[in-house]
């Protein structure tokens, strides 16, 4: 392909995502929202626009207009650099996601994804080590919430800060070790790889060939190390309101606190993009094969997006539902219980492939 | 040519960030410079080719072990550090010997450029994940196997010393 359209196509791409990727966010605050408040028997926002659909848009505008505020004695290159660093990072994830198969436009066909590139022989390919890339970026996002608790010069801060830090820490080892059994099973760390390896006939006829029927107990510990990551109930202890105020954000207003606030939802539909692509099938589903080109391509996005919403739902709906762990518990639950549990389902895993083999 | 542009800006950045660590007197800053520098030994790692080396850099060196010193460096809460004057001998003998070295290795890198030849890298498996499992796990695995056990024994050493602070 010409360097030039290969060019314009990269930047399409990057601006869709983003523009759909922060769309998603903002709608999907007002889905907890309004999902919450009919679990309490509320009724949420229903002002702004028709069943309060523009909240969003409210609520953006008034964290743009709102006063940037600087506290006095706080460390202001790393009290700025912070919420950059949060929202960078979460962003970085999502370039490694693929959404789809392909799509061709104007003749030009090109991955679903950002870091995805579509051969001239019709076969797609993506970057290699897209998990890890994910996990990297995770593991440099601590530093975000880190920071911002240090430079902030306030007790409440640098506490929520230390919590989150530890639970992230913490929660993260779980989170690897739980990928490790999907990877023995597919032999590869391609996002799409994986996807791929999933396009299986089903099992005993009727059961999808997804892993998360095989890898079950990885799912389960994955599904709660990534609610401890994105610090959501019933892990959020780094902000739990009634010991530190707000955590590690607490000093932080206007456009730097939607930074984090905007990071923290990121990071949550990434991780629900994650566990579509390793458990879920990534975008499999039923596609007619009679259907228009743009139907076929499009398809497998629509159904890539329900599986997220599905785990969007269920974020919400477990938030609604579960209280707060006590932070020994917490602590306890992933070293004493998620951990171990992991570790068991990746010999069990290998001792199965090895055999298999 | 890309590669040597690139190569020339991440190694600037590298250098750049090992001085900043040592110029820098909060603990913090050093540590934030020591992130840089990791982040961009994983960008010339990723150069080279070895991608799984450059991500497991990224997770393992300035994600997990960088985390760890920020962390245990606010906690306890460590302020800025001042300076002990600097020893006389240091500057005496230092700066004349850093400068006599640098000449040495320049004229021996200038002298003997030509016959150093280059490394060759097999692009299509060199650094990936199939080819370095193949190598740790096959050929190199009595070293790995040895090394785990190390990092198991230096794990409970750290526990034993923990405990009997308590």
């Amino acid at each position: 392909m010409d360097i030039k359209i290969y060019l314009l196509v990269s930047v399409i791409k990057i601006l869709l995502v983003i523009f759909i990727l922060l769309t998603g966010v903002a709608y999907t605050t007002l889905l907890e929202r309004k999902l919450v408040a009919r679990i309490q028997n509320r009724w949420g926002p229903t002002r702004v626009g028709p069943f309060g659909l523009l909240q969003p848009l409210a609520d953006g505008i008034k964290f743009i207009l709102k006063e940037d505020m600087v506290p006095d004695n706080v460390h202001k290159v790393l009290y700025i650099m912070a919420p950059m660093l949060a929202l960078a990072m979460s962003l970085i994830s999502i370039a490694v996601i693929p959404f789809g198969p392909s799509i061709t436009v104007a003749g030009h066909t090109t991955a679903l994804q950002i870091t995805g590139v579509a051969h001239p022989d019709g076969s797609l390919s993506d970057i290699n080590i897209g998990l890890l890339i994910i996990l990297g970026a995770t593991s440099i996002g601590v530093y975000g919430v880190a920071l911002a608790g240090w430079s902030s010069n306030s007790k409440y801060s640098l506490l929520g800060a230390l919590r989150a830090s530890a639970q992230m820490i913490s929660y993260e080892l779980a989170l690897g070790l739980s990928l490790v059994g999907v990877l023995l099973l597919s032999s590869t760390l391609s996002l799409r790889g994986i996807v791929d390896a999933q396009a299986q006939p089903p099992w005993f006829g009727w059961l999808p060939h997804w892993y998360i029927f095989p890898q079950f107990f990885a799912f389960f510990v994955y599904l709660m190390a990534a609610y401890a990551e994105t610090n959501r109930i019933p892990f959020d202890l780094p902000e739990a309101e009634t010991e530190l105020v707000a955590g590690y954000h607490t000093e932080y207003s206007a456009m730097k606190f939607a930074m984090f606030f905007m990071a923290e939802y990121m990071n949550m539909i990434t991780v629900a993009c994650l566990a579509t692509l390793l458990f879920f099938g990534g975008w499999h589903g039923p596609v007619p094969q009679n259907a228009p080109a743009i139907v076929q391509s499009l398809l497998p996005v629509f159904w890539f997006a329900v599986k997220v919403f599905f785990f969007m739902f269920l974020y919400i709906w477990i938030r609604g539902t579960l209280p707060r762990f006590r932070y020994d518990q917490l602590m306890a639950f992933g070293w004493k219980f998620l951990l171990p549990l992991a570790i068991a389902n990746i010999v069990i895993t290998s001792l199965i492939v090895a055999w298999r083999a | 040519m890309v590669h040597e542009i690139l190569f020339i800006i991440f190694g600037l950045i590298c250098v750049a960030g090992a001085v900043n660590l040592l110029v820098q007197r909060h603990p913090i800053h050093s540590a934030l410079s020591l992130v840089l520098v990791m982040a961009s030994l994983a960008l010339i790692y990723l150069l080279l080719g070895a991608e799984f080396v450059a991500a497991i850099q990224v997770i393992v060196y300035a994600g997990a072990i960088m985390v760890l010193f920020v962390f245990v460096i606010m906690l306890l809460n460590a302020g800025a550090e001042e300076h002990s004057p600097g020893s006389k001998i240091a500057l005496l003998m230092g700066v004349p010997g850093v400068i006599v070295f640098g000449c040495l290795v320049g004229w021996i890198m200038i002298h003997t450029s030509t016959q150093l030849g280059g490394v060759r890298i097999n692009p299509s498996d060199f650094g990936d994940t199939h080819n370095i499992a193949r190598l740790l796990f096959r050929d190199f695995l009595l070293p790995f196997e040895i090394t785990s056990v190390l990092i198991l024994i230096a794990i409970m050493g750290a526990v034993v010393l923990g405990r009997r602070q308590n």
